[in-house]
């Protein structure tokens, strides 16, 4: 071990060259997992090439949904392999060339994705210098002599110098990782934990093909559908002539209630659609419920009750104080910007498709099932779509264009959903309700804790059961889709976030998770936490103020975890917090916290409100946020997506709903589903907790819920009115101030 | 069906009805990538060009509106390795997250600078209300467009 220490020592001393540990890996302990996503793919060379060209080729299942993900994995390689990082290729997200990583959702790329490349490469380095120590004889530490690394992916054992690139054929990533070769030490590190530019900005500021609305390939046809008017409408006639008579109509394709039409030129598909909608009679019938009822309608429905947090049993505390508050949630959009889009071509009995869908090994076995086609004739090639916050209408266009691809001979298709197709049939962020009661004690420490969350499930993403794609639902033979998921604890789905990061004696939280849907949902960024944080955040300040306590000061006292404590603290600082600031004044400052999941991010977050009593309008003028997301690989990066996690909050807090009548979805353009635009944008400033000796965490949901909360708790101190129905609209201010 | 455009400073004949918006025509005949489609309403500003210097929605223009006169997509503007201003303040604020909307934002930067090289907050904010953002980008855009003011001014 001494011989350790001084090779690390002499490694500090050297700047830019540092030290690697050519130690025999010790196996990993038994029944250990492989780290992060190695454990599911554990050969090396499903993870990397290094080529004698001077590249090296990533292959990740991970995918850029323009949270600058395959920038964080560029930095990892660089570092790990000592190399420059305009050295490193990346394929990601390709059915016939990377690993299965499932989905890249619920902020866990960095922690399964990212953790798994940085392992591999710390074993490929760890090849490479037992193969340069074959060439140019061990070295003795005992004598001073050292292994040394260059960042130009050159290692040099005393005098002598060989680099990747001249042994890449000898380096043999033909093998399974073992996950126990050191990595770099933090000192050591040069592109992780600095900001470094995104690598998909540069073509996406001037034009350069970088979605799958992008892609033109050779005899390429374009396709629309025509979807039902409401989610249970039959087709009871349908003039297909009228369609097919059309200028540069290739194909019209019914397959049940899916109508869809392929021709030559994009207008022409969209106007073909505009007369499919004519050309079909349809009997509708109200099936949704009453939207001013929705709610009630959901607590009525069959639930499965699930404790999830049952603590300090016996008889209930003697109480001081005792509070309690109903919270909703309405269903929310994922309103993606650019609507879906996929390219598909089936040419010699194989089927590939272009995607920008979250999962491409799902979405290939869903094909499969909806097309009743051999999974291994299906390739499915992730690009970049417009941001999706969840699954929105990925993986359903992708069906769409596949369906229509087999009827345009061996020509690709591209489909992209017009602006009605996605707000009316993307799967929502489901509705929710939730039910608080606490009770304080008489030195105002919370002695008792429940919440009670109704929800439907908070994912109908590909799964292995059934087919959770639309048009399948609606074909001649149709698919049904698989059974409704629970999310378990600890990360939970629509009961995430529901049991606090706060010490509290006696609690009891229940999920109840309701099988059916009367609207279409899934996930939407966040999941349950957005409302569940929204409301426990809500409830803290309540109760700070029936306890007489600066809400600040009320939830450090209630925390003994040292980095909420922190966070909180930074956020304070930032926005020059001020216990005891007089409310009604028209102005008001709140704060929100939460730790995401209760096991990624911590963040905290001040948010300064003007609400304008005539109008009932509120505008978030600031917010100050603080967040540890553990070992920071991008800290701009994380910034990026921490500050847009909070506008995004802002904007379901303060104006988004999803509105139905009986029979459909009204909220079908941007008109009808307001999203924040730039005059209503608060100035925002992001601290960084950087702990470079923690693991780095999920960060790109860890804003929405405490941003919501320090809102409502802000529009309370600016007016004394506290409001617990989302979202927190003028309507409803005007309406509570009576 | 031949319609003749001006494009980028190139003059350029494409076989599209007179009807088309000029989107399509952008996108698919002349395979420039920078205009997307967003809502084709006119609601979202994702499809901004300029024609004549003016953000305009290509979305919602005829193509045979555009006949004779000047039409600018973001690809005229400037490229990676020489950006305009806009462009290259965008890069430097790193003000994108997934980007599709950006194409929207640059162009109305561009035209906005051109007739108020020296904006203030809020005028940055008007000229951009009328173009969304759903990843929240917006502060980084307000601070790209107010670098590429403080360049051009300089």
């Amino acid at each position: 071990m001494s011989a350790l220490i001084s090779r690390r020592r002499f490694g500090q001393g050297l700047g830019a060259l540092t030290i690697a540990f050519s130690l025999i890996p010790p196996a990993l302990a038994d029944g250990a997992k492989l780290p992060g996503d190695l454990a599911g793919t554990p050969r090396l060379d499903a993870w990397l090439r290094i080529d004698a060209d001077g590249t090296v080729t990533v292959f990740t299942g991970k995918v850029e949904l323009g949270q600058g993900i395959l920038t964080a994995f560029e930095q990892i390689v660089a570092d790990e392999l000592y190399i420059d990082p305009a050295r490193i290729r990346i394929i990601s997200g390709d059915t016939a060339q990377t690993p299965d990583e499932g989905f890249t959702a619920g902020s866990q790329s960095m922690e399964y994705g990212g953790t798994a490349l940085r392992h591999a490469c710390a074993e490929a380095r760890q090849i490479f210098v037992q193969l340069a120590e074959k060439r140019f004889g061990t070295h003795d530490p005992s004598k001073g002599e050292m292994v040394l690394w260059h960042h130009d992916g050159s290692i040099q054992v005393n005098d002598r110098k060989v680099t990747l690139w001249e042994l890449a054929g000898e380096i043999d990533l033909h093998r399974e990782a073992t996950g126990t070769a050191p990595l770099k030490q933090p000192a050591a590190l040069r592109y992780i934990g600095k900001n470094r530019p995104r690598r998909d900005i540069p073509a996406k500021v001037t034009g350069g093909a970088a979605y799958v609305q992008d892609i033109r390939l050779p005899g390429m046809l374009f396709g629309r559908i025509s979807r039902p008017p409401s989610y249970a409408a039959q087709l009871a006639d349908f003039d297909e002539a009228r369609v097919k008579k059309l200028p540069g109509v290739v194909a019209v394709v019914r397959d049940g209630r899916f109508l869809g039409v392929v021709a030559e030129r994009e207008e022409w598909a969209i106007a073909a659609r505009d007369e499919l909608a004519r050309a079909a009679k349809w009997h509708e019938e109200a099936r949704f419920p009453a939207e001013s009822d929705i709610y009630k309608y959901l607590k009525s429905l069959p639930a499965e009750d699930h404790v999830i947090a049952d603590k300090g049993g016996g008889p209930a505390p003697a109480s001081h104080v005792s509070l309690t508050g109903s919270f909703t949630r309405p269903y929310t959009a994922h309103a993606s910007i650019g609507p879906s889009c996929a390219v598909a071509q089936l040419k010699d009995g194989k089927l590939t498709v272009w995607t920008h869908s979250q999962g491409v090994f799902p979405l290939q076995r869903d094909l499969a099932k909806a097309l009743d086609m051999d999974v291994a004739k299906i390739r499915c090639i992730h690009g970049e779509g417009s941001g999706c916050y969840g699954h929105n209408g990925a993986d359903d266009v992708a069906l769409d264009a596949a369906l229509l691809a087999r009827a345009a001979g061996s020509r690709p298709v591209k489909v992209q959903w017009m602006r009605d197709d996605e707000f009316s049939w993307e799967p929502f962020g489901p509705a929710m309700s939730i039910d608080l009661r606490a009770s304080l004690n008489e030195v105002g420490a919370i002695v008792d804790w429940e919440h009670h969350v109704w929800t439907n499930t908070h994912t109908t993403r590909p799964q292995k059961d059934g087919v959770n794609l639309l048009a399948a639902w609606h074909l001649a033979q149709p698919k049904a889709p698989g059974k409704p998921l629970m999310i378990p604890q600890p990360a939970g789905g629509g009961d995430r976030n529901a049991i606090p990061l706060y010490d509290l004696p006696r609690q009891k939280v229940v999920h109840h998770f309701i099988p059916q849907m009367p609207i279409r949902v899934s996930a939407l960024r966040g999941l349950g936490a957005y409302a569940n944080i929204f409301a426990v955040e809500t409830f803290m300040d309540d109760l700070a103020k029936a306890a007489k306590v600066d809400p600040v000061e009320f939830r450090l006292r209630h925390l003994s975890d040292p980095r909420a404590n922190a966070v909180i603290q930074r956020a304070a600082a930032l926005a020059g917090w001020q216990p005891g600031l007089p409310g009604g004044t028209g102005k008001g400052r709140g704060v929100g916290f939460a730790k995401y999941k209760n096991l990624s991010a911590y963040l905290a977050v001040i948010v300064d409100v003007e609400v304008d009593r005539a109008s009932g309008k509120v505008r978030v003028t600031q917010a100050k946020a603080a967040i540890d997301a553990g070992q920071t690989v991008n800290p701009n990066g994380l910034i990026n997506q921490t500050e847009g996690g909070i506008i995004q909050a802002v904007s379901w807090t303060l104006k988004e709903q999803v509105t139905f009548s009986t029979e459909h979805i009204t909220s079908r353009d941007w008109v009808r589903y307001p999203i924040l635009a730039f005059p209503e944008v608060p100035a925002i400033e992001v601290s960084v907790l950087d702990r470079p000796e923690e693991r780095s965490l999920g960060a790109g949901e860890a804003a929405q819920g405490p941003a919501a909360a320090a809102i409502g708790n802000a529009i309370h101190h600016a007016t004394g009115v506290r409001l617990r129905d989302l979202p927190l609209s003028p309507e409803r201010i005007k309406g509570a101030f009576g | 069906m031949a319609i003749e455009l001006t494009v980028n400073g190139k003059k350029t004949t494409v076989p599209a009805a007179p009807d088309t918006p000029l989107l399509y025509v952008l996108r698919n005949d002349l395979e420039l990538n920078g205009a997307k489609f967003g809502c084709g309403l006119g609601q979202c500003g994702a499809c901004t060009v300029l024609v004549d210097g003016k953000p305009i929605r290509s979305c919602s223009l005829a193509v045979e509106e555009a006949v004779g006169k000047a039409i600018t997509t973001i690809e005229g503007l400037g490229t990676i390795e020489k950006p305009h201003p806009v462009q290259k303040a965008f890069m430097e604020e790193q003000a994108a997250q997934c980007g599709y909307c950006i194409n929207g934002m640059v162009m109305t930067a561009a035209s906005l600078l051109q007739h108020n090289p020296k904006p203030s907050d809020g005028d940055i904010r008007q000229a951009l209300a009328g173009n969304l953002c759903r990843c929240g980008t917006h502060a980084r855009i307000l601070r790209a467009v107010a670098r590429a003011a403080g360049e051009t001014a300089r």
